[in-house]
């Protein structure tokens, strides 16, 4: 009983601690203040962001909450940061979105704190229940910033779809964390681990509902069927938002499931993540070539560089957890630039989203037609930039691994995806310019050309990274 | 001095092509060459040319670039001191008794294989030497006239003065690789020549044909050399010649056949002097190479050019009298290409071809000498053959321009009054060309045949029995073209009426050629067929022990010699029944024996027969390689393949994303499905 009244320890929570509760008094300021208060509730977001990336950075070592079903360490710590950099980024890329009079939403901001405070939970979780409620907390935020912009038809819809498909990944995962249960009785990673040593159908159909779960987050191939609607109808900050931390979080959850749960299963989960990997490329590669609109293209290469992702998780080694570090932080990078291009697409009457909007670009608006080229071969895969060095890694992993024909068709597949990131560089260099678009904001500058210098000279002292995700991934063994 | 002989023509060739160059800039000065635009900037030009010289142009398309009478006179000039060099090598080395070698510079050292230029200059060349620049000269000097109205004539004279400068070199080469740059060098002045109306298709075609059918002989021709280096590991003449008489007895071993060595050498080697001297089977280029301009027909394929095959086994007859076998094959193709030749030239209509078909079969007549050993009389008739050959040419040359380049016969006649010089020059050079007593072709021709007569060689009657009947031939079809161009009523009274004598930088050339056709026999004669062979050629040519043809063709019976000089008689009659006193008998003959005179039209058929063989073939090959394997093979699978599947692929995946809800829900139940029944079967169940 005494035990019971004692405080919990919670260091390892801190930093979510500090981005509820001060979400919540963001709300109370919101609430109180109405609409007026949006800037001054998105400044406080961002300053809470980054309070929480260094309290998170202060941590060290492994430390468990909860009787171990929260955990922070490196693997955690690594994602966490890359997570709430892609938050606090997102708030900024919105903040001329948010600045029209009838878009002044206090509670974007605020949702996003929520979701990412969902994230760092499904990020930091060792058991299902952990996983399932920060999976949670960031899907039903995420749910509600798609149909943010509520006087928009597309906007809701995207919103509605979202949900739908989103509530059936959830039951999904759920039915899947069950047949777990009832076949290892536990849900702790660990104790799973310890119970699935020799494997049996009925877990592998449990596995394979929890990874449909998952592959959803992430948006893989063929769960990703939601992400160009969605990506094309929620406004273009929150598809910015999609596009980064929510990503980074479901991919550490996956990485964390396969590796801690189900070491004894490796067989059959490698199975799943070679064949949704490589869908995802080939398709990611394939039907970007058919879009006009760049978000949906946008979407397309989200897919396919999810695809690359898997990759390194299906090495299944500490090489391959590693270069999925290293893959989905330079993903991050990339994609934050590509949509403070996208946010400065407007001309008088409106944004523009079309590819062909981008037309002479080279010519009316020089410094970001250059930057937007960078990160566009840095996509490609163009030695030297970043990308290269992304897909390097995980390819590295997989033929260590013994995946030959994995990186093989990863290789071809970056062929077909290298068509539409080139053509874009040649509309916006070769073609006669179109009508020029409205000058490019402060913050969206400091945005494209923080990650555009970073692709760009990624290649000349890249060890931080590297041996900070070498770090991280020696932490899951 | 010899080099002089030698590189005076490179000189005039290159001052002369940066005469043409400049031309060519001033014309197009925007870079654009187009027939239609000549540009701006060449007006002043062109002005301070007609001032500067002051020649005309009547008739001129457009004007002549710049410089272009300089280029003219400059080359000319180069080349007569080029003859009168020769002329003078010809007495110091063939009457003097000197020799001369000139290493020039290294060329190539590659472990054993050593090449170096160099020339080589003994009696053999120097008569090869005098041909060239003799005719070379006097056809420099006719072009002058011929090409006037030509605004290209730089480049013709530059073209004119390389050859001479190839064919030079050829004829000095110290070794088979330096004659192979000559043969080479004239094979791509003869192609740049006859296509010089590059804006003629037929001549374009011509000189392509030209060109690949030579190729067909040059594969042969370096093999041979392959051979000889095989065998005896150098190129230059002075080492094969020695190793020559050890070579004899070795063989080849091929595709289980041992064949003789030499044989194989001398037949390889052989067949590039039949493409080069447009032999049977391989002469169907010649007739069609008409299509270049005049001066390039007497001087080319006529003198010198086509002669080369006749020089090259004549500078290897130390090869060639080692290997009976290919003595007789040469024998063969000679004579068979002197009968063939000479009949084809009976029924033809164009003045060049006949003269052409003449050329082809007049050079069989040397390979017949050739092949019976008696080098030196086959020199002898290439000599006089120069002459009285190019002499006909450019008289052709002259009926051309006179009937304002009309070159069909049936549509002449009656010339002999409008231009009587060129009647008289073009008599004696189809006198000569006849075999007419005393005139240089009488002398040369009857010795071949007289050899032909006594070769030991089991072919040697044939070569006999061939040549004998084409001495005929060759009077009919030759006072043929006579009668029907200069004699009988006229068939064109416009031009007829309009024909006049030729400019005198025309007439000047007939005449010195017609004074060598009459002069090149009898002065001769004991040089390249008498008794002062062996003095005169010494080590240039090489006879083997048991060959006596020179010595023995002086005592043949005397039908044998009487022979030919009977034969062109009788030709003569015939054609002046034929064309003069009856003209309606042709007529009826060709109707009445219609299908020999189709055939002999259509010049057996060759063309037809190749065009079948190899032409429609090849194109069938490259057709199918071009549509089925490049087009649809290669960019149906390659490039275009893949592109185009990509996007099938793409528009099949984009159709897929209907934006309806319940089929995104459904993708995603049908992928856990998938996956479900894919652990199922997998696993086999456990």
């Amino acid at each position: 009983m005494n035990q019971a009244l004692q405080f919990p320890a919670l260091q390892a929570l801190y930093p979510e601690i500090l981005l509820v509760v001060g979400a919540m008094a963001l709300l109370m300021l919101g609430v109180f203040r109405g609409d007026r208060s949006t800037g001054a509730v998105n400044g406080f977001a961002v300053l809470l962001l980054v309070a929480a990336g260094i309290l998170v950075c202060l941590q060290d070592g492994t430390a468990s909450a909860f009787h171990g079903s929260f955990v922070s360490d490196p693997f955690a710590r690594f994602l966490k940061v890359v997570a709430l950099i892609g938050s606090a980024v997102t708030i900024v890329l919105a903040t001329e979105f948010l600045s029209a009079p009838h878009r002044q939403r206090y509670e974007f901001a605020i949702l996003i704190m929520l979701a990412t405070a969902g994230m760092m939970v499904l990020i930091s979780a060792t058991d299902l229940i952990a996983l399932y409620l920060g999976l949670e907390l960031m899907s039903l935020s995420l749910y509600v910033i798609a149909a943010l912009d509520r006087d928009s038809l597309r906007s809701t819809e995207a919103g509605l779809k979202y949900f739908v498909l989103g509530a059936l990944s959830s039951g999904m995962l759920l039915y899947g964390s069950s047949l777990v249960y009832g076949f290892t009785g536990t849900v702790e990673f660990a104790g799973i681990a310890k119970a699935a040593q020799n494997g049996g159908l009925g877990l592998t159909f449990g596995l394979v509902f929890l990874f449909a779960g998952l592959c959803f987050k992430v948006s893989a191939v063929p769960f990703h069927m939601w992400t160009p609607d969605v990506y094309e109808g929620a406004p273009t900050p929150v598809t910015a938002f999609f596009a980064s931390a929510p990503k980074v979080a479901a991919m550490s959850v996956f990485v964390r499931a396969s590796m801690t749960a189900f070491p004894g299963i490796a067989e059959q989960w490698q199975q799943i993540i070679v064949f949704v990997s490589i869908a995802s490329m080939v398709l990611g590669g394939f039907a970007g070539i058919g879009q006009t609109n760049i978000k949906r293209l946008m979407a397309y290469s989200s897919i396919g560089n999810m695809g690359y992702a898997l990759i390194g998780l299906a090495a299944g080694s500490p090489d391959g957890v590693q270069s999925v570090l290293i893959y989905v932080s330079l993903y991050v990078a990339m994609t934050l630039g590509m949509f403070a291009c996208i946010i400065a697409m407007r001309r008088a009457d409106g944004p523009v989203e079309k590819i062909a909007d981008l037309a002479g670009l080279a010519r009316t608006k020089p410094a970001m037609a250059f930057f937007l080229a960078m990160l566009l071969f840095s996509l490609a895969g163009v030695p030297p930039l970043a990308g290269f060095f992304g897909k390097f890694y995980v390819f590295l992993a997989a033929m260590k691994a013994g995946l030959y024909t994995l990186a093989i068709l990863g290789v071809l597949a970056s062929v077909v995806a290298a068509y539409y990131y080139l053509a874009i560089v040649k509309i916006m260099y070769f073609d006669e310019p179109a009508t020029p678009f409205e000058p490019m904001r402060g913050e969206l500058k400091t945005v494209l050309a923080v990650s555009g210098l970073f692709v760009l000279l990624f290649f000349v002292y890249p060890a931080p990274l590297v041996e900070a995700a070498a770090a991280a991934a020696k932490s899951l063994f | 001095m010899y080099q002089a002989i030698v590189f005076l023509p490179l000189l005039g060739c290159i001052l002369a092509g940066l005469i043409s160059l400049a031309g060519a800039r001033a014309r197009f000065p925007g870079g654009e060459p187009s027939e239609f635009d000549h540009g701006h900037g060449g007006h002043e030009s062109h002005a301070a040319a007609h001032d500067a010289h002051g020649h005309d142009d009547h008739g001129a398309h457009e004007p002549a670039a710049a410089g272009s009478r300089f280029a003219e006179l400059a080359t000319t000039a180069l080349l007569f001191i080029s003859m009168l060099l020769s002329w003078l090598a010809f007495v110091k080395v063939g009457l003097g008794q000197e020799e001369f070698r000139a290493p020039i510079l290294q060329f190539i050292t590659v472990g054993d294989l050593k090449v170096d230029w160099g020339l080589r200059v003994d009696t053999l060349t120097t008569v090869m030497l005098v041909v060239v620049t003799s005719i070379s000269a006097f056809v420099h000097l006719y072009s002058i006239g011929y090409m006037e109205e030509d605004p290209y004539r730089p480049r013709f004279f530059s073209y004119l003065s390389l050859f001479t400068f190839s064919m030079l070199m050829l004829v000095t080469a110290d070794s088979l690789v330096q004659l192979f740059f000559g043969w080479e060098g004239v094979g791509l002045m003869s192609y740049l020549l006859i296509g010089f109306w590059y804006h003629k298709p037929e001549a374009n075609a011509a000189a392509i044909k030209a060109f690949l059918v030579n190729r067909v002989g040059d594969f042969g021709f370096s093999l041979g050399i392959f051979a000889v280096f095989y065998l005896t590991g150098a190129v230059d003449f002075d080492t094969i010649f020695a190793q020559a008489p050890a070579l004899s007895g070795k063989t080849f071993h091929f595709l289980s056949w041992d064949l003789d060595a030499l044989t194989v050498v001398c037949l390889l080697l052989f067949m590039g002097a039949m493409g080069k001297s447009a032999q049977f089977l391989l002469h169907t280029w010649l007739p069609d190479a008409m299509e270049g301009p005049t001066p390039v027909s007497a001087l080319i394929h006529a003198a010198t050019m086509v002669t080369a095959g006749v020089f090259m086994v004549a500078r290897l007859s130390p090869l060639f009298e080692l290997a009976p076998i290919a003595q007789s094959v040469v024998i063969f193709i000679g004579a068979s290409t002197a009968l063939f030749a000479a009949t084809v030239g009976l029924v033809q209509n164009d003045i060049k071809r006949i003269v052409a078909y003449s050329t082809c079969s007049q050079l069989g007549y040397m390979f017949v000498a050739m092949g019976v050993g008696a080098y030196s009389v086959g020199m002898f008739h290439l000599f006089t053959h120069a002459f009285f050959k190019a002499l006909l040419f450019l008289g052709c040359g002259a009926v051309i321009i006179a009937m304002h380049h009309e070159q069909d016969i049936r549509r002449m006649g009656g010339l002999k009054s409008r231009i009587p010089f060129t009647y008289w020059m073009m008599f004696i050079g189809t006198l000569a060309l006849t075999g007419f007593p005393f005139t240089a072709g009488y002398f040369s021709k009857d010795a071949i045949i007289e050899a032909a007569f006594v070769g030991h060689n089991p072919m040697a009657i044939y070569g006999f029995v061939c040549t004998v009947i084409a001495a005929g031939l060759t009077s009919f079809y030759s006072w043929r073209l006579m009668f029907k161009t200069f004699h009988g009523e006229p068939h064109d009274h416009h031009h007829h009426e309009a024909a006049h004598e030729p400019h005198i930088t025309m007439l000047v050339p007939l005449g010195a050629l017609a004074t060598g056709a009459i002069l090149a026999g009898m002065p001769f004669k004991e040089l390249f067929a008498g008794h002062g062979v062996a003095e005169f050629f010494r080590g240039s040519l090489t006879f083997a022990a048991g060959n006596k043809v020179l010595e023995e063709m002086h005592h043949v019976p005397v039908w044998v010699a009487l022979t030919p000089t009977v034969m062109m008689a009788l030709g003569l009659l015939v054609a002046w029944q034929f064309y003069i006193r009856r003209p309606d008998i042709p007529a009826a003959l060709a109707r009445q024996y219609k299908p020999l005179y189709t055939f002999l039209l259509n010049k057996w058929y060759f063309d037809e027969l190749y065009d079948f063989l190899f032409v429609k073939p090849a194109m069938w090959i490259g057709r199918t390689l071009w549509k089925r394997g490049d087009g649809w093979l290669i960019d149906g699978f390659g490039p275009d393949g893949v592109s185009a599947r990509v996007l099938d692929v793409t528009r099949n995946v984009v159709r897929l994303q209907t934006g309806y809800l319940y089929h995104y829900a459904f993708a995603m139940l049908i992928g856990v499905a998938a996956f479900i029944t894919w652990f199922m079967f997998a696993s086999g169940g456990h």
